[in-house]
């Protein structure tokens, strides 16, 4: 087995993933190595053929292939090696991992490794939806493989599962594919596309093709055998079911990370992200494997995943440059209704200005909250919201940060009252 | 004069085809007929993916008879063929005083059907063997010789085998009616018919009805279905033997077992249905697997689910197999192989071999019977992309494109322009693993459809089309 060498190992071309790469060029890196699976760079943008794309890191309005091609591009022109077609299998040793690719099977060892790995959407068999396992059951992702990669035929009458950002991704994909939309469905009492979405939703689900949104609504059931034929969807609020008819069910959202190799490296993982447990500096429970992007907690947009990746980056280069590692931490703990936050670790030696915010997201609508953060019995912290919104990141101070007791339990962030 | 085959089967799932390739050691002109796209579609294709010793057997019946025969003679061909087998022995669980009660009699009646090694084992040694199970275990049955297969390789193999000793196969076969005449079989499918000197009906939820049409009403199959839960590759580490409850009248219980793709397994349920088509899961029983699947090894439950499907065994009002010889019309009915067929096909095959010779049909053995190699899908052997020779000779088997299964390009091309090629993406599934792993196809198979279309000169909208066949009632 060849055993090549490099100073960053990334694993993942997508946006976190590239985005660190450039940073890392930029602040001097000699040798950096970004890896991916897939045939091309890019990462997920590159399957997103509508807009909407650049505008926080580039300050344009890109669609998403454009927008991948910029990446790759700048990650090409600061001679990033970029290998494509290589699929991690394993570890070799603390920072070295194997892969197979067209080329035969190696090992890459790195001076630190950056997991950037992504996100998928759980699919129709992971939520346990039962019926028949018929022709035009989708996520959001096989829908645009199929219909702007492949450009193969979808159907004519789609039902949409989810109604938060991802969701209205899958609505513009198949209204550009010509299949109608007979309604989006939600457990939550409201959809959650929120601010930014806001105009979208009103022009496209409003104006240019009215749907209903059918809120505290549970799909129960696929119709059809050998096509989709309906769903059948219960009210949560009254217990009654309907049937939908349609030959399309697309599922979105709901996500999972792509965690094979942070679990394949015994890395700490998070019960509540189901991605590896990262610090402030995004550094994983592995000495100088460092973890971005969406691989961390479901998916943010692309341009958060970038920044991450970016500010990586500059932890990932101090950390060459000799930064020790720390050697306590402590993670952060939440509780229902609060699902996770983040940075779900903290590091003693870190200097707690350095991080400004912790994200959190709630599983449900919840007015007036008050949210504390607790080690033991001692409140280290408390903040009011008017609003906590499911699918929505929100946002805490970290100012408590400092008061954390490394001889204590693990911090919690819970909801009070 | 149309050809007069010595042979015809009607049924190509684990038992027909293995029948199939018994008969072709022979000097006979065979035909395989299936109702279905492709072979090993019906309840060879949604079960445990068990190897069964067959150690819980009614002892003196035919199927414990023939399980007992069909394990010696896989020892043999399993790894010959290079079918995924795992043996990593069953685990029978009592998880209260009754069920520990029951364990006597369940050993001496494997020991009664040969399987020897077969013991009882303290609660500890329980634990030890399998430290994640719930508390609780009150001792257990350890059935070393209970092993993982792939039923999806074994009906190809049986079928491949067959193929290249000369059998001839028909798909999309589905018998509309049997007659007999002159001394010949008459077998009529939608567009012609097919004619033959003797006849088997293996054709599984279909086999009385086949069975009707030539005066016979000795069992009426019933279809039962099996729900199971596919949980993800994490979930492997949790377990390393076959799980097995304490059985019942009914059925075998809830299982919970590795499966030779590296995943574990948690089921089946066991209903009764009318409807031999349908392969729905349900709500409830999805319900009743997560249920008892927590209470046998919860942090199973932890882990992501990979699938879930639905399988229907033909279950007869009969306790044994329904293999009868109706000599006078040289054929043979091999109905009501309920849940064992995988496990217990070769021997039903040698045992039909004999039975045609009572009717009258000479088996003169060929010269030379060729023997197979499949491709090997389990992750107990290496895999293309392991194999750096491989893919230094073919980079196509480096080439990923199934990210979850780890399959290969290489592998999708071999297994559409295979002996037995795969025609459908159903058909490809079942040959090289992929879109079955934990995006269950969501990442590749547009690639995959295009890949297909390109290769065989179909369009993606035929094949889209023709892949949602499957289900069909035959």
């Amino acid at each position: 087995m060849t055993i090549a060498q490099t100073d960053v190992l990334i694993v993942g071309a997508g946006p976190a993933g590239l985005a660190s790469a450039i940073q890392l060029k930029r602040q001097g890196v000699a040798r950096v190595t970004v890896v991916d699976r897939e045939p091309e760079a890019g990462g997920m943008p590159r399957l997103c053929h509508h807009t909407g794309f650049g505008v926080w890191d580039f300050h344009r309005l890109y669609t998403g292939p454009q927008y991948a091609r910029r990446y790759v591009a700048l990650a090409r022109d600061l001679d990033v090696e970029l290998l494509t077609e290589t699929t991690i299998t394993g570890w070799r040793s603390e920072r070295a991992l194997t892969f197979t690719s067209p080329r035969g099977l190696g090992a890459i060892e790195a001076r630190a490794i950056l997991l950037a790995t992504g996100v998928r959407e759980r699919p129709r068999a992971a939520r346990l939806v039962p019926g028949y396992r018929p022709r035009g059951v989708f996520t959001t992702g096989s829908l645009q493989r199929f219909v702007d990669e492949e450009h193969l035929p979808v159907g004519r009458r789609a039902v949409i599962v989810g109604a938060e950002g991802v969701s209205l991704s899958a609505f513009m994909t198949l209204t550009g594919a010509g299949v109608a939309v007979a309604a989006m469905i939600t457990e939550f009492p409201r959809d959650q596309l929120y601010f930014h979405y806001a105009p979208a939703k009103w022009w496209l689900m409003h104006v240019r093709h009215p749907t209903p949104i059918h809120t505290s609504t549970r799909i129960t059931r696929i119709l059809g055998r050998k096509r989709v034929e309906g769903v059948e969807v219960e009210s949560l609020r009254t217990g009654r079911r309907q049937i939908i008819p349609c030959d399309t069910v697309v599922f979105t959202g709901d996500w999972i990370p792509e965690h094979e190799v942070a679990r394949k490296g015994e890395l700490a993982m998070d019960a509540g992200t189901k991605g590896p447990r990262i610090d402030g500096q995004f550094r994983t429970s592995a000495p100088g494997v460092f973890a971005a992007g969406n691989l961390l907690r479901g998916a943010e947009t692309a341009a958060t995943s970038a920044m991450e990746g970016r500010f990586a980056a500059g932890h990932i280069a101090d950390f060459l440059a000799g930064r020790a590692w720390p050697q306590r931490r402590l993670p952060i703990l939440t509780q229902s209704p609060i699902i996770w936050a983040f940075p779900n670790a903290i590091a003693a030696a870190d200097d707690p200005t350095s991080l400004t915010r912790i994200s959190f997201r709630v599983e449900k609508f919840i007015d007036d909250a008050v949210v504390q953060v607790r080690q033991g019995h001692k409140v280290l912290h408390e903040q009011r919201f008017r609003h906590l919104l499911p699918n929505e990141t929100m946002r805490l101070k970290s100012d408590w940060l400092a008061q954390v007791d490394f001889d204590g339990d693990p911090p919690q962030v819970i909801l009070t009252g | 004069m149309q050809k007069i085959y010595d042979v015809a089967i009607i049924g190509a799932g684990a038992v027909g085809a293995a029948i199939a390739r018994e008969l072709s050691r022979y000097k006979l002109n065979t035909i395989l007929l299936e109702a279905k796209p492709d072979v090993g579609m019906g309840t060879t294709k949604a079960n445990t993916a068990i190897w069964h010793t067959g150690f819980d057997a009614q002892p003196g019946t035919l199927e414990a008879q023939l399980l007992r025969r069909s394990y010696a003679l896989m020892q043999d061909y399993v790894p010959e063929a290079g079918v995924p087998t795992e043996p990593l022995g069953g685990l029978l669980v009592a998880w209260n005083e009754e069920q520990r009660q029951a364990l006597p009699a369940l050993r001496d009646r494997a020991h009664a059907n040969g399987v020897t090694d077969v013991r009882i084992i303290s609660p500890e040694e329980v634990y030890r063997l399998e430290p994640n199970l719930n508390q609780g275990a009150r001792g257990g049955l350890f059935v070393p010789g209970e092993s993982l297969i792939c039923p999806f390789t074994l009906p190809l193999a049986f079928t491949t085998q067959a193929l290249l000793n000369g059998v001839a196969l028909k798909l999309n076969f589905p018998v509309q009616n049997v007659k007999q005449q002159d001394g010949v079989t008459l077998v009529e499918g939608p567009e012609e018919t097919v004619r033959a000197r003797y006849l088997v009906n293996a054709a599984g939820l279909y086999s009385d009805e086949i069975d009707h049409m030539l005066g016979h009403y000795d069992f009426t199959v019933t279809p039962r279905r099996g729900e199971l839960i596919v949980y993800d590759k994490f979930a492997r580490q949790l377990i390393d033997h076959i799980i097995l409850p304490v059985p019942t009248a009914k059925t075998k219980g809830v299982l919970i077992s590795p499966t030779v793709y590296g995943n574990v397994l948690l089921g089946p349920t066991a209903e009764d249905l009318e409807d031999k088509t349908n392969t729905a899961t349900s709500e409830a029983g999805l319900a009743m697997l997560l249920e008892k699947g927590r209470a046998i090894l919860p942090r199973l439950l932890e882990e992501e689910v990979t699938a879930t499907y639905a399988g229907l065994r033909a279950a007869t009002e009969h306790k044994d197999y329904q293999i009868r010889l109706h000599a006078e019309q040289r054929y043979v009915c091999v109905g009501g192989i309920r849940s064992t067929g995988v496990s217990a096909a070769m021997g039903i095959a040698e045992y039909v071999g004999e039975l045609l010779t009572e009717a009258g049909l000479t088996l003169l053995p060929k010269p030379e019977f060729k023997t197979i190699r499949m491709p090997n899908i389990g992750e107990a052997g290496p895999r293309p992309y392991q194999q750096p020779e491989l893919i230094a000779q073919n980079p196509d088997y480096g080439r990923m494109v199934c990210h979850c299964e780890k399959v290969s390009l290489g592998e999708i091309l071999d297994a559409i322009h295979s002996p037995l090629p795969a025609r459908t993406l159903d058909g490809l599934r079942r040959r090289t693993r992929a879109m079955q792993g934990r995006c269950q196809g969501f990442n590749c198979q547009a690639h995959i459809t295009a890949i297909l279309a390109k290769e065989t000169g179909q369009s993606p909208r035929f094949l889209l089309s023709l892949d949602a066949e499957k289900e069909l009632p035959s």
